[in-house]
């Protein structure tokens, strides 16, 4: 097998372009996902029934579908539902940080009740009320532990990011797919799309670990 | 100063603490003890409400602490609690674990905050130890902190639920040590302990619990020298 160099080349700028994207839909989609998810997570552990309700069906419905029924949904569906028209970047965003929220709330529900539950009753008997005992007390160990988890559902992000592809937003795999409809070559479009999707989660994994051995030395 | 009036606590069909009447007078020593599973540390934690009260009354200084309109947070920062394994904030350091609660709950400023931890770490004997970090202490001197961290709040009532069971041996003595001096100043204390000689010494009255009541209750010489009551006998023969 030949590779040519020449349309590998002449993509470049456009790969630059699609890997820039991706890495926006995947940072800003994940800052979405994991304040959604907090507030997902807190709710579903309400002792109240009827309150947790809708949070658990939210997380069992974005769990148990697949994420490009899900991005479909709210490509053709959602956001010409609620703007009138359709917009490919906007419903990327939505799908990828309605459903890693989903992950993200079971990550937050996970580390806060992986807190001994002295640490809530020391902080209740000195008086803080539910609220302050959490803030200062219970979500500031709980967070530690998240880390890792949470690492992990960034680097899956990053990966489904390529799904949004199908919707045609211009992330990574468009411009590979776009060489592939150009030229008719496969290896070259697909084999560098999968590099740079490597390069990005080997280096966050990278620097997850790092993290990770800071806060445990600490 | 605590008044507990027909106190019923039931963990679904489990009825944990039938029928408790006691009242605890300022400044009193009163040392709880009983067998595993009696009620003991469910009695305690009724006082400032971990637990939810099935029935009767709790009163705190004449406040009926099971009356919707009573404001809890501020009732538990007159009760301070000691706990058997210690709860202490591992992300805070030890002067900072002392801190928390009076300069957020208290609203006290940050340096006046400082100043009573220096004071109380010096008091239960760790003034070296305000920069490190909870998991570098002994057990013994967890304890202390803890003991500091709840004074910190300059509470009223102080309970203790059996302060030295996770200790080894060794380090019993400096906790009882610190709580003894506490009970010299003054504070009323109720505490949940197997520890027989910290009653008679330092106990006004001893109540002996079994099976969610309280069997018999007398000072403790009396208690330990001549129980009147059969349960009473075969704990202590256990024990002592
Ligand atoms: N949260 C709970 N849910 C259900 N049952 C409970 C709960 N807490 C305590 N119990 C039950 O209540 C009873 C009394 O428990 P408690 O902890 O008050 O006993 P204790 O006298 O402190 O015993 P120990 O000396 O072992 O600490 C036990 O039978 C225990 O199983
Ligand atoms: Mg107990």
């Amino acid at each position: 097998m030949e590779i040519r160099w020449d349309i590998l080349a002449e993509y470049a700028p456009f790969f630059a372009k699609g890997t820039l994207l991706t890495i926006g839909l995947s940072v800003v989609s994940i800052i979405i996902g994991c304040i959604l998810g907090l507030f997902i997570g807190l709710g579903k552990m309400s002792k109240n029934k009827w309150i947790a309700l809708p949070f658990n069906i939210y997380v069992t419905f974005f769990r148990g579908t697949p994420l490009l029924v899900q991005i479909l949904l709210v490509h053709f569906g959602l956001v010409p539902l609620l703007l009138g028209e359709t917009n490919g970047i906007t419903a990327a965003i939505t799908a990828l940080s309605l459903n890693s929220a989903a992950y993200v709330s079971e990550i937050f529900r996970a580390g806060i009740q992986s807190i001994d539950k002295g640490q809530m009753e020391a902080a209740r008997s000195l008086g803080m009320n539910h609220q302050q005992a959490m803030r200062l007390v219970i979500l500031p160990q709980a967070f530690k532990r998240m880390i890792p988890p949470l690492g992990n559902e960034f680097i899956v992000l990053i990966k489904d990011t390529s799904l949004v592809a199908g919707i045609a937003v211009k992330e990574l795999l468009y411009w590979g797919q776009a060489l592939q409809g150009q030229y008719y070559r496969v290896w070259e479009p697909y084999l560098t799309a999968a590099l740079i999707y490597l390069v990005i989660t080997f280096s966050l994994s990278l620097l997850l670990s790092k993290l990770e051995r800071r806060l445990t030395t600490e | 100063m605590i008044e507990v009036q027909n106190l019923k606590k039931t963990f679904g069909k489990n009825e944990v603490l039938k029928k408790i009447n006691v009242t605890i007078k300022p400044q009193e020593v009163v040392v709880v003890i009983g067998p595993s599973g009696s009620g003991k540390s469910t009695f305690l934690r009724c006082i400032n409400l971990l637990e939810t009260i099935t029935d009767g009354r709790v009163l705190i200084e004449g406040v009926d602490i099971t009356d919707k309109k009573t404001d809890i947070n501020k009732i538990r920062t007159e009760v301070g609690m000691v706990f058997q394994q210690f709860n202490l904030f591992p992300h805070k350091t030890v002067l900072q674990n002392i801190m928390l609660a009076p300069m957020k709950v208290r609203k006290i400023s940050e340096e006046k905050a400082r100043a009573k931890g220096v004071e109380l770490l010096a008091k239960v004997g760790l003034a070296d130890k305000a920069d490190a970090y909870p998991d570098s202490l002994s057990g013994g001197q967890k304890q202390r902190v803890a003991i500091a961290r709840a004074l910190a709040m300059e509470p009223k009532i102080m309970l203790f639920d059996e302060p030295t069971s996770a200790l080894d041996p060794e380090m019993v003595g400096e906790v009882l040590e610190v709580m003894k001096q506490l009970a010299k100043e003054g504070m009323t204390m109720v505490v949940v302990t197997h520890e027989m000689g910290f009653a008679r010494e330092v106990g006004d009255r001893v109540l002996f619990m079994d099976g969610g009541v309280i069997v018999e209750e007398n000072v403790p010489k009396e208690l330990f020298e001549r129980p009147k009551e059969e349960r009473t006998q075969a704990f202590l023969s256990k024990v002592l």
